[in-house]
Order: C-alpha cells, then sequence, then structure tokens
C-alpha cells in the first residue's frame, strides 16, 4: 500500500483505509462496510448504545482519556433541551496527525461515528469542528458530508428511521486553545476562543447553553465498529483498563515515521526500533516525549520499560496524552526543544488566566536567556517555581502543558542546562 | 413576618476555623466576607457576570483536588474552607508574581495609587522582591474617547470594563483583542466610548490605573481625599455617591453602592457635573439693603432686621429644587406662619431620560434636579420653563413680600423685584436680579450641609456635608427656622434631623430610619410627562 509505513504488527481498526483513496467516496465507503454500525444503531436504543460503548471501555482519544461512555451518559436524558454532538477535529497538539490522516482517507467512517454519537446523547445536531489549518482534510470532510446527505444518511429522516440528525462543519480559525472542549464552544458559538470555567460541564451547560458532549475524531471513529462487533470483540485489545487500539503518531529522529495503530500496552521501544526502523543514523536515543509537547518527557532510560497505555506511561511518569511520540536522539538540544515548545504555549495561551499569560512568556523568555548563554543556576530554580505556580491554578490545562515539559527536562536533563549556563556549551545541534 | 417556608434555605460550612450560615447558592467569596475575610480578587465585581479568570481569589477546599475560585463556587453544606492556608496564601503570592511581571510599577506617577488594589494585594500578600530579568512588555497609552484614558501597561486583563460594557451598558464598544500576553482591552473604532452614557464607571471598576479619568488625570492624589456620602445633584435619579473632596473643593464624584437606587453606577453627565458645586464669587454675609448700598452684616442684625418687616403683605415665594427637604420645608413654614401664598419652583427638564439598560432602575431622569419630587410632595408646583427660566412674571412685579430661596435668578431682569414691600433673597451667588433685594442672605450648597433628598420615586435619602461652608453662608432651613424663632418668639429646629421631622408629609421617618438606604415615604403621585421635547 502506498501509505508510508505500515507493519503487519499493527492492528488496523480505524486505519484500514489510510492510503486508499476510494475509501472517500461514498460508494467506495460503503463498499469497506462503512454505515453498517448506523444501521445496526439505529435498530438499537440511544441507551443501548451507550451501553455498549460503556462496556467496551473506549477511553477518550484526544488526550484525557475520560471513558466515552462514561461522558456520554451524563447526557440528560430527555429531549426537552436540543442537544448537541461536538466532534473535536481541531487537531493541534504538535506532534499529532491522526486525525487529519482519518479525515483526509476516511471521512465516511467519521460521518458514522458523528451519527451514532449524536443519536446516543440525542442530539439532532452534530458539529464537526476542524482546524482551520486541514485546508484538504476539510475539503474532502465537506465532500463527504455532502454525499451523505444526498444520500439520505444525514438529514431529516437518517437510514429511513424517522431520526434527524443534521451534521454541520466548523472549520476554526488556528488556535490550538480552540482545541480545548470549552474553548471550542466558544469559538464554534462565534465568540473568543477561551476556554469557560467548569462547572457548569458541557453536558448540563454547552454549545449554545445547551446539553453537549465533545468527542475526538478518533473516539467517534471507533464507535461504529464497535457497535457492529460488540464490546467484548473491543476489549480483545489493550488492557482492563485501556482496551482497544489507538493511533500512534510517531515523529522525530526515527527512521519510519507516521501513524501507527497498535493494540494498547504495546511497548514503547519496539514501536520505535521494529515499527519505525529505529533511530536516524544509528544514533542512540535521548528522550521521547510519548503523547504530545504537553507532556513530561521521558529519558531512553524511562522509555525501556514503558508501555504504551494510559496507565503505563503515567507509571512512567509521563502521560499517554493524544499517543504523539515524539522521539529525540543523542544530537537533541532539549534546551531548545523546550524553549520551542513554551514559546508555542506563550503563542497559544488565550491569555484569560494570569499564571498562563505571565508564565508562559516569562517562562520562554527565560529559556531564551538560558540557550543564548546569558542564564544563571538561579534561573533553574525560578523555572521550577514558575511552573509550579502554574499548574493547577487555570481555568484549563494549557498553563500545565508549559510545566510539564519545562519542569521535566529541568530535572531530568539538568546537565544540559548547565553545561549552558556554565560553559556556553550546546549539547546536541538537532 | 414571612412564612418559614419562604426563608431562604440556609447552608453552614467554616471557613477559616469559623462557622458561617448563609443562603444556598451563596459564593465562596460571599460567604468569607461574612466571616471577616476578604478574600482578594480582580475579576469578579458584584454588578458583574463572574468569568473566574483572574485566578486570584483562588481557596483551599478541603476535599477539592484543586484550589477552588471562590467567586464562582457555590459553598455547600459542611464544606471547610482555608483562604489563609499555606498552600492558598503560597498560591496567591505566586499569580501576584504573574501579575507584576509585565507591570511597569510606576506608582509615583499613576493616579490609581492609593486606591489600587494591585498595590494593596501585592504589599499583603506578594513577594517582597521581583525575580524579573526579562525586558516589560510595553503596550503604551490609548485615548478610549469619553472621559477615559487607556495604561496599556497596568492593565491586569480583568474585563470589567469590557463585561461592564457588554453587560451592563450593553453597548459593546470595548474588547479584548489578541491572545496570550499579547492581549489587550481596545476599542473598535476611533469613537471609542464616546457618545456612551455610563462609561465613567469602567475608570470606578478598574481595579488598577489602567483605565483613567480624564477630568482627574493628575489632579489629586488619592491619599489626600476625603470620602463623604451624598446624594448626586445632578438629577431626581439620586444616585448614591461619594464626593471626594479636598482643599475645600470636590475633586470628583464617585458612585456608592446602593442597589435600591443606582445599583454600582452613575451617569457620566451626574459624574462630571460638579464644577458649579467649586464656583467662586459667593455669598458670604448677609447684605442688607440701605438705599442704594448694601452693607454687609451679621447674622443677629439681619435676622432682627428681616423680622420687623415681616407685616409687609402677602407673600410669594420661589424655592429651588436643589435645595433639601430640610430647606423646603423651613421654606413652607415661613410661608404659611405669614399667612400663606404661592410655593413656586423652577427646574430644568431634559429632553429625554438616558436609561442604563443593564440596570434599568438607574437612568439619568429627566428633571435635572434632585429634589423636585420632594417639592412636588410638599405642594410647591412648577414653573418656567423646561429650561429652567420663565414662569415669574406675577413674582418679579408682586407688590407684597418676595422671598427667593435657592434660585439664581439668572434670567431675571434687574427690575425683578423692585415693586417688593420686603424681597428677601437667599442664595449662593449674587445676581442682577437681586440688586432690589432688601435683604440678601448667604446659603451653603447641598455639599455644605446635611440634609435629604426625595427622588424621582419619593425615596427619601440622606447627604452629609463634605465642605466647610464659606464665610457666615448657611442652609436655608437654619436660617428661615432662626428667622421664625425671632418671629414667633418659639424654640424652633436648630438640628437637621429636627428641622426633618417638621415635615408632615415625612410620617413617622426620622434620619435614623433613612440610614444609608433611604426610604420610599409614599409612591409617587406626579406623573412623567407624555411626549420628548417642548411638552
Amino acid at each position: 500500500m502506498a501509505y508510508p509505513y505500515v507493519s503487519d504488527r499493527e492492528v488496523r481498526v480505524i486505519s484500514t483505509q489510510f492510503g486508499d483513496p476510494e475509501a472517500r467516496t461514498l460508494a467506495g465507503a460503503k463498499q469497506r462496510g462503512r454505515y453498517q454500525g448506523l444501521k445496526t444503531a439505529l435498530d438499537m436504543s440511544p441507551d443501548a448504545v451507550v451501553d455498549i460503548v460503556k462496556a467496551s471501555g473506549l477511553r477518550g482519544r484526544g488526550g484525557a482519556g475520560f471513558p466515552t461512555g462514561l461522558k456520554w451518559s451524563f447526557m440528560p436524558k430527555d429531549y426537552d433541551k436540543p442537544h448537541y454532538l461536538c466532534c473535536n477535529a481541531d487537531e493541534s497538539e504538535p506532534g499529532t496527525f491522526k486525525d487529519r490522516e482519518i479525515i483526509r482517507w476516511d471521512p465516511h467512517q467519521l460521518v458514522e461515528g458523528c451519527l451514532i454519537g449524536a443519536y446516543a446523547i440525542r442530539a439532532r445536531h452534530a458539529y464537526i469542528y476542524c482546524r482551520g489549518e486541514f485546508f484538504e482534510a476539510t475539503q474532502v470532510l465537506a465532500r463527504a458530508v455532502e454525499e451523505a446527505y444526498a444520500d439520505g444518511l444525514i438529514g431529516d429522516d437518517v437510514m429511513g428511521s424517522g431520526q434527524k440528525i443534521d451534521l454541520t462543519v466548523h472549520v476554526g480559525s488556528g488556535a490550538y486553545i480552540c482545541g480545548e472542549e470549552t474553548g471550542l464552544m466558544n469559538s464554534l458559538e462565534g465568540r473568543r476562543g477561551e476556554p469557560r470555567v467548569k462547572p457548569p460541564f458541557p453536558a448540563a451547560v454547552g454549545v449554545f447553553g445547551m446539553p453537549t458532549t465533545v468527542n475526538n475524531v478518533e473516539t467517534l471513529c471507533a464507535v461504529p465498529h464497535i457497535v457492529v462487533n460488540g464490546s467484548e470483540w473491543y476489549r480483545q485489545w489493550g488492557s482492563e483498563k485501556s482496551p482497544g487500539t489507538k493511533l500512534f503518531c510517531v515523529s522525530g529522529h526515527v527512521r519510519k515515521p507516521g501513524n501507527y495503530e497498535l493494540p494498547l500496552g504495546f511497548p514503547l521501544m519496539d514501536l520505535i526500533d521494529d515499527l519505525c526502523g529505529g533511530i536516524t543514523n544509528g544514533n542512540a536515543l535521548k528522550a521521547v516525549i510519548p503523547g504530545g509537547s504537553s507532556v513530561p518527557l521521558l529519558t531512553a532510560e524511562e522509555c525501556r520499560s514503558c508501555a504504551l497505555d494510559y496507565e503505563g506511561v503515567s507509571s512512567c511518569g509521563s502521560m499517554l496524552g493524544c499517543a504523539s511520540v515524539i522521539v529525540m536522539d543523542e544530537t537533541t538540544d532539549i534546551v531548545k526543544q523546550v524553549r520551542r515548545m513554551a514559546a508555542f504555549y506563550a503563542h497559544e495561551s488565550c491569555g484569560q488566566c494570569t499564571p498562563c499569560r505571565e508564565g508562559s512568556i516569562w517562562v520562554t523568555r527565560t529559556l531564551e536567556r538560558i540557550e543564548a548563554g546569558r542564564g544563571t543556576e538561579d534561573d533553574l530554580d525560578t523555572l521550577m517555581e514558575l511552573t509550579a505556580q502554574m499548574v493547577g491554578t487555570t481555568i484549563c490545562v494549557l498553563s500545565d502543558s508549559v510545566a510539564a515539559p519545562v519542569q521535566s527536562s529541568v530535572l531530568k536533563f539538568r546537565d544540559e542546562y548547565l553545561a549552558l549556563i556554565r560553559r556556553g556549551e550546546r549539547v546536541g545541534t538537532a | 413576618m414571612a412564612d418559614h417556608a419562604d426563608l431562604p434555605e440556609t447552608v453552614t460550612l467554616t471557613i477559616d476555623g469559623q462557622q458561617v450560615t448563609v443562603p444556598k447558592g451563596t459564593s465562596i467569596l460571599h460567604a468569607a466576607e461574612q466571616a471577616g475575610t476578604q478574600v482578594p480578587h480582580y475579576c469578579y465585581h458584584a454588578g458583574l457576570s463572574a468569568p473566574a479568570m483572574c485566578r486570584l481569589c483562588l481557596v483551599e477546599v478541603e476535599k477539592a483536588p484543586k484550589l477552588l475560585p471562590s467567586c464562582v463556587t457555590q459553598v455547600a453544606e459542611g464544606q471547610v474552607v482555608h483562604t489563609q492556608s499555606d498552600k492558598s496564601l503560597t498560591m496567591r503570592r505566586g499569580v501576584l508574581e504573574f501579575y507584576l511581571h509585565n507591570h511597569p510599577l510606576d506608582c509615583p506617577i499613576c493616579d490609581q495609587s492609593g486606591e489600587c488594589k494591585l498595590q494593596d494585594y501585592a504589599h499583603e500578600e506578594g513577594r517582597p522582591h521581583g525575580r524579573v530579568r526579562e525586558p516589560k512588555r510595553v503596550f503604551g497609552r490609548d485615548d478610549f474617547g469619553g472621559d477615559v484614558l487607556f495604561y496599556g501597561d497596568r492593565c491586569v486583563m480583568c474585563t470589567r470594563c469590557v463585561r461592564f460594557m457588554n453587560e451592563v451598558e450593553q453597548d459593546p464598544r470595548l474588547a479584548v483583542v489578541e491572545r496570550g500576553d499579547r492581549s489587550i482591552i481596545d476599542t473598535f473604532f476611533d469613537e471609542g466610548l464616546e457618545g456612551t452614557n455610563f462609561h465613567g464607571n469602567v475608570v470606578d471598576i478598574c481595579p488598577v490605573g489602567a483605565l483613567l479619568s480624564k477630568d482627574f488625570l493628575f489632579k489629586q492624589r488619592a491619599w489626600d481625599l476625603s470620602h463623604t456620602d451624598s446624594v448626586c445633584p445632578n438629577c431626581s435619579q439620586g444616585c448614591n455617591i461619594e464626593l471626594h473632596t479636598r482643599d475645600n473643593l470636590v475633586q470628583r464624584l464617585r458612585p456608592r453602592p446602593n442597589l435600591d437606587v443606582n445599583g454600582h453606577w452613575m451617569c457620566d453627565e451626574g459624574r462630571l457635573d460638579y464644577e458649579w458645586i467649586n464656583r467662586g464669587g459667593r455669598l458670604e454675609v448677609p447684605l442688607v439693603r440701605d438705599g442704594k448700598e448694601f452693607h454687609a452684616t451679621d447674622w443677629k442684625e439681619a435676622l432682627v432686621g428681616l423680622v420687623r418687616e415681616l407685616g409687609a403683605g402677602p407673600v410669594r415665594a420661589l424655592v429651588s429644587p436643589r435645595l433639601s427637604n430640610e430647606d423646603l420645608g423651613a421654606a413652607r413654614a415661613l410661608v404659611d406662619q405669614l399667612g400663606g401664598g404661592d410655593l413656586v419652583y423652577r427646574s430644568r427638564r431634559a429632553p429625554e431620560e438616558l436609561v442604563l439598560k443593564g440596570f434599568p432602575k438607574l437612568a439619568r431622569r429627566r428633571d435635572l434636579a434632585p429634589n423636585v419630587n420632594g417639592a412636588d410632595l410638599l405642594g410647591m408646583s412648577r414653573v418656567g420653563d423646561n429650561d429652567g427660566t420663565g414662569g415669574l412674571e406675577g413674582l418679579a412685579s408682586h407688590d407684597g413680600i418676595v422671598l427667593v430661596v435657592g434660585d439664581d435668578l439668572e434670567d431675571q431682569p434687574p427690575t425683578f423685584g423692585k415693586e417688593a414691600a420686603l424681597y428677601v433673597f437667599l442664595g449662593t451667588h449674587s445676581s442682577e436680579a437681586a440688586s432690589h433685594a432688601h435683604f440678601t442672605l448667604p446659603l451653603t450648597t447641598f455639599a455644605e450641609q446635611e440634609g435629604t433628598f426625595t427622588n424621582h420615586e419619593n425615596r427619601v435619602q440622606r447627604f452629609w456635608s463634605g465642605l466647610p461652608a464659606p464665610g457666615a453662608a448657611r442652609p436655608a432651613w437654619l436660617i428661615l427656622w432662626a428667622l421664625l424663632a425671632e418671629h414667633t418668639g418659639q424654640t424652633q429646629p436648630t438640628r437637621p434631623e429636627e428641622a426633618f421631622v417638621t415635615v408632615s408629609e415625612f410620617g413617622d421617618v426620622t434620619y435614623e430610619t433613612l440610614g444609608k438606604q433611604g426610604v420610599i415615604v409614599t409612591p409617587p403621585t406626579r406623573q412623567e410627562p407624555a411626549g420628548a421635547i417642548g411638552d
């Protein structure tokens, strides 16, 4: 297949159509089994759909890993008010590129997932909030939605079931924070993309003040397969607490970067050494960010025993997040990489909460100064204290995301900072 | 008494070791206030929505995984809150450090200095020294239009001003633009706040020196000002205000919260119209006319001389709706004592009300004087035009006793009162039309005396004296009651609270029952005339 790299050790549930342009058309998608899940779901009650997803143990793939069925069950069980489903396709975590690929290659899988999700939470309207930069993916998705409307899969009478579900593709304007669910809702309503204070939670007061559920693209794409094949089928992979398969986006210093769909619990080093063909140029591994730029770094040593599921990565001192594995070899300048991440967050902070607005830029400027060889050892203490002041004090977790890479790098790669501070030496080049 | 079922449900919790019982739904911040603890905050304001974004009011609540924003967290039964625990204090010190990260620390040249929440909190709970080594961000200044200047560098991004314009004034002219540390408050178009009627409030609610009044700019230091509770004298709304005074001058007016009248707000017209209180050239001593000459005298001589003349014929009196209820009551008592007669007043009326949309109880009313309802309630009648002139044809040529109290007669010709057998003029300033007055007696303004006004809904509200009276000037009620005492030989009121209770319309209301909130004495009977201009 043309899709960059595949491996026999993958378990492909969601990514089966990657590299196959035929699946983009409705006809091609139907041939490949799409909309079977929707048909099955419509024959069930909404609560039965929620129950089967609950039983499958599917956890949110956007980063937090909250059980999807449980999230759905928080929605009111009546039609008194409009309910909304929002699909979060604002994939903006640095290092992540799974949702984009799903939408590009298999848009109907997402449409189907949204329709089932909407049905399950009694929503008459679903939104797909696409990242503004996803130009091609948005076009592919919009075509798929049009085709599905024309075929009666979306609209006033979904598949002849009498259910009315509308689907709107909304394109964001390029803000990281709109990937946070309440920021996404504000943006969708046409407001400033700023996270909202919780409580109230979206299941009570969400988009347009109505009960809302926000789910990640990959989460919703897993739903049709679970509905068709059952929860036990899905549980054949992964562990009790982290069942199923997950797309891993590997980038950085590996020979074969790309998306790999693996059962949860897969060993991190197997992913790097086997599936990805090892580190480029045969270099030694220095560090891995296992879950996107907002989680703590793992040292090469910590990676050895790391199993890629929610609990496994947590026990190594990091987080699975959205499973964006950024691999850094021995040539990496950790200070520079952390500074780049901090600068990203400083740029993307919405500016509401003071610790984040001021802290992220302060940390960035300090790192810039250290990088330029004008740092002091006191700066490292200041960095640790500032980032500690940024954790848990804000409305959303963007502020915590700045702290994670900074704190972990200062703790784990202190000698690289000290080399710069004491001798003006850069450890790496990349 | 309300039925037991009507009583609000209450919740009992512990704040800093102290048990408090508050109505269900109260925020921790308010409950803490009841327990005597002020939790620092910027974005929260009682008159606005609470976005919980300043992160300064975070407090430790037992069993909660994180610190909780006390402004939006509702109390729960049995909750244990620590506002002064190590965790809370450490966090607040951290957040305050972030507030100072880009702050210019230009307190010595900042108008807000002395009444600045950043200054207060940083001194109370902040770190003793800064750790910032990076250059500070610079935004510079901007003219927001109207009376408002914006000093971007001092802004703490609490968005109170944005929310005031959105929610209360309901004319969203301010917004946060950009994001992250580049975010800043800005106006949409060049006119900014120009043309809105309540924008002065954004200066009041700004917790720091980011929004300043052009009128007050560099005029006084906040700590030099004396504050006196008062009532706005510029329309019949009766907004509760503070007079901020120094050097025997009113320096600015600020609203004082009263949820029954003006909420936390006041209008710009009322706020900026105070220079007349400071007008110089005051009458300072009683003047007695002797032929064509006036000669200054003391009160004793003036009053004794005046009493001798009081039999000079039927009386017609002109009063002013800028006078207090006590003044008006004394004027009526005098007229009654002299056998009764016309009591009229003149008042400027604006073409329309300016309503504060988000708090419609508050409007700049059409009557541009504070005590029109008081005058009406006391049976006085309005004459003249909407600009407060004319209507005095009969009075100007009256040949009995002419009594003018508080009306400056600016529009009247020098021949006013020429025919009068006795013409008594009580005012703050002399005018040409007073040149025939036999007695010219100096009055105080509302700012120099204690008293009450009756507002548009017949709410009687007290105000206090914030300035010393110039020279021998006295409140009208004191002069008139002294005159009556001299005339009747009986003891008469010598204190404002005594003068107040002589007015039968107020029933058994006293200064004590009025308190600071005021009391509606009787439902207003006066109908607002229909139509806009020219009625």
